[in-house]
């Protein structure tokens, strides 16, 4: 089986914010959650880079280690899925995550957490495939219908890659090749424990 | 002098008639049927350089200004060389000498400290790209706390077990005497209950949340756990403030009582409570002093740990919230292991003990063993109550 990624071209990411909103519009995310989000380093200085970030869908999840009812689990497609029957909404998780992908509803006690809701990879949760059970919770399982993230189909410059490590891997070289110049794959070392080497 | 023209113009327009005027082609800014047009200043007077203007006289005859003009007709700039090797269009700002994101990534993963940049959502926490630190409070949780705190907890219990099986309940040496004195009054009691009540369920619920799914998970399945572990999560929230407002009360009753005293240094000498015979003591010895601060303080720390805790967005920063998670989680695992032994002897390991905090009475003779000077000093001060120091027998004088 595939090993899907996320890789966000910083030399060619835009700041367009399209992926965000492409994201919330699929899924329907409610307000105050953001599956996906768009970082600037050095705003307005030289050297200047947006990268678009999510769920890694980490090698040896830290989420998954953490969480005090196991809720995560892992596809055959190595994506990092959880159930929100089994949460709890400790909170656990976005403490051990590196890239602040967990969100939380404030519907908990004393403005708590309620259940954890992140990036599915567009691939729903362990509810039947494309059901409305399964929408309501996860948002679409595009994954199911034999389809790519819609973050990185939409990416308007091409910059967010999705798909099978090794292809998206292949494109990113390519390009760097070509235009002389990339500044990696950023997260990929702390996500996969793997340097993308040009 | 453009208004004399105009003025002709317009006399002129009035005599041919107004339907020829339209087709004529008026001046411009002028509108249909304006009679003339003033300039916003009269253009002559002195000073403006009209006809009647004066220069001021001077002995210094003008000089020409300017120079003159050369003689050779005015050429173009020349051109510059053109360069021999072409002159490569200049890289991107992101491509000249930008980190590497690989790079980065190892220094903030040696470093410490995260990768912080700008977003556009109202969430600005979320402008945090990576945070090296959830590895470090990953390894606190599933390393350190695990294994520390079960081996604080259950060596605390296996050592107790063995202190009991090896010693034995220490016994009222005199044996019971039948006469009994006050210790705890009753909002001393409920207090102390409260307090224990809520800290046990709070202990329990606390170690199911670090321990559950190791123990407790695979035994009675995924759904009913989690169903079970948010419950006792409510528990936790709700019966934090009970167990904060009763530390907060012991803190008020008990203090007095608990302030180190000097015959404390003679009880600790003579080997603190595994001393031959009773060491005198006060009201509460060394021991229990030393619980009782560690209580009152581990008891504060961990319920302000907790609330940080229970509400997120009173610490709106990742880092800040690990440190109340470790703060906290060490100090329940340390206050459970401190207060497993208070149960042990209050319970089953010291004779007479469990008494005053049920019934509030202990027996007179395990008060003159344990807490010979407290007794002392309520037996003056009973007598002090039945015949005061200044009152003299009837008939004496």
């Amino acid at each position: 089986m595939a090993r899907l990624k996320f890789l966000c071209d910083s030399d060619r990411c835009i700041e367009c914010n399209a992926c965000v909103t492409a994201c919330k519009n699929e899924h329907e995310v409610p307000w105050g959650i953001n599956r996906r989000r768009v970082v600037t380093l050095n705003d307005g200085k030289p050297g200047e880079r947006s990268i678009s970030m999510a769920c890694m869908h980490c090698t040896d999840a830290p989420c998954a280690a953490v969480c005090p009812t196991s809720c995560f689990y892992g596809t055959a497609d190595a994506l990092v899925l959880h159930d929100k029957d089994l949460c709890i909404g400790c909170g656990y998780c976005f403490y051990a995550c590196p890239f602040g992908a967990p969100q939380y509803p404030r519907v908990g006690n004393f403005g708590g957490r309620g259940k954890m809701d992140k990036c599915t990879y567009c691939a729903g949760g362990p509810q039947q495939d494309n059901t409305a059970v399964e929408y309501m919770q996860y948002g679409s399982n595009r994954i199911a219908e034999g389809k790519l993230p819609l973050c990185a189909e939409m990416c308007s410059t091409k910059a967010l890659l999705a798909g099978d490590g090794e292809i998206i891997a292949a494109i990113y070289r390519e390009r760097v090749q070509q235009r002389g110049f990339g500044s990696g794959a950023w997260g990929w070392r702390t996500a996969y424990k793997q340097e993308l080497t040009v | 002098m453009r208004a004399l023209p105009v003025a002709a113009c317009v006399l002129a327009l009035s005599l041919v008639g107004t339907a020829l005027a339209q087709q004529q082609e008026q001046a411009p800014g002028l509108p249909a049927g304006s009679a003339e047009v003033q300039s916003a200043a009269p253009e002559v007077g002195a000073g403006r350089g009209g006809p009647n203007s004066t220069q001021p006289n001077s002995s210094e005859p003008s000089l020409p200004t300017g120079q003159p003009r050369s003689a050779a007709p005015e050429g173009i700039a020349p051109r510059p060389p053109r360069p021999v090797t072409p002159i490569p269009a200049p890289p991107p700002m992101t491509a000249r000498g930008g980190p590497d994101a690989a790079e980065v990534e190892l220094q903030h993963a040696l470093r410490g400290g995260v990768i912080q940049g700008m977003v556009s959502i109202p969430n600005q926490s979320a402008g945090i790209l990576i945070q090296p630190e959830g590895r470090d409070w990953r390894g606190f949780r599933t390393r350190t706390l695990t294994i520390a705190g079960a081996a604080l907890v259950l060596g605390m219990v296996v050592l107790l077990g063995i202190l009991y099986f090896w010693k034995g309940p220490q016994r009222i040496e005199a044996g019971r005497s039948g006469r009994s004195i006050e210790r705890y009054g009753p909002l001393e009691r409920v207090n102390h209950w409260m307090v224990a009540s809520s800290f046990v369920i709070l202990g329990l619920s606390g170690l199911n949340i670090t321990f559950g799914a190791y123990v407790l998970r695979p035994v009675i399945g995924a759904e009913a756990f989690t169903t079970f572990t948010l419950w006792t999560q409510a528990a936790h929230h709700f019966l934090s403030f009970p167990f904060t407002f009763g530390i907060i009360v012991m803190l008020l009753i008990w203090a007095r009582d608990n302030l180190p005293a000097r015959v404390d240094l003679a009880w600790i000498r003579a080997g603190g409570p595994f001393a031959k015979g009773h060491p005198p003591a006060g009201r509460f010895n060394p021991a229990q002093k030393g619980l009782y601060w560690f209580t009152i303080l581990g008891g504060l720390v961990a319920a302000v740990s907790g609330y940080l805790l229970m509400a997120p967005a009173l610490l709106d920063n990742i880092s800040s919230q690990q440190v109340a998670h470790v703060v906290h989680a060490g100090m329940a695992m340390l206050m459970i292991a401190a207060i497993l032994v208070h149960i042990y002897v209050g319970t089953i390991g010291a004779e007479g003990a469990f008494e005053a905090m049920s019934t509030g009475r202990v027996d007179f003779n395990y008060a003159r063993e344990h807490n010979s000077l407290w007794v002392e000093e309520r037996l003056t001060e009973a007598r002090r109550s039945v015949a005061p120091a200044d009152a003299r027998t009837a008939g004496a004088d």
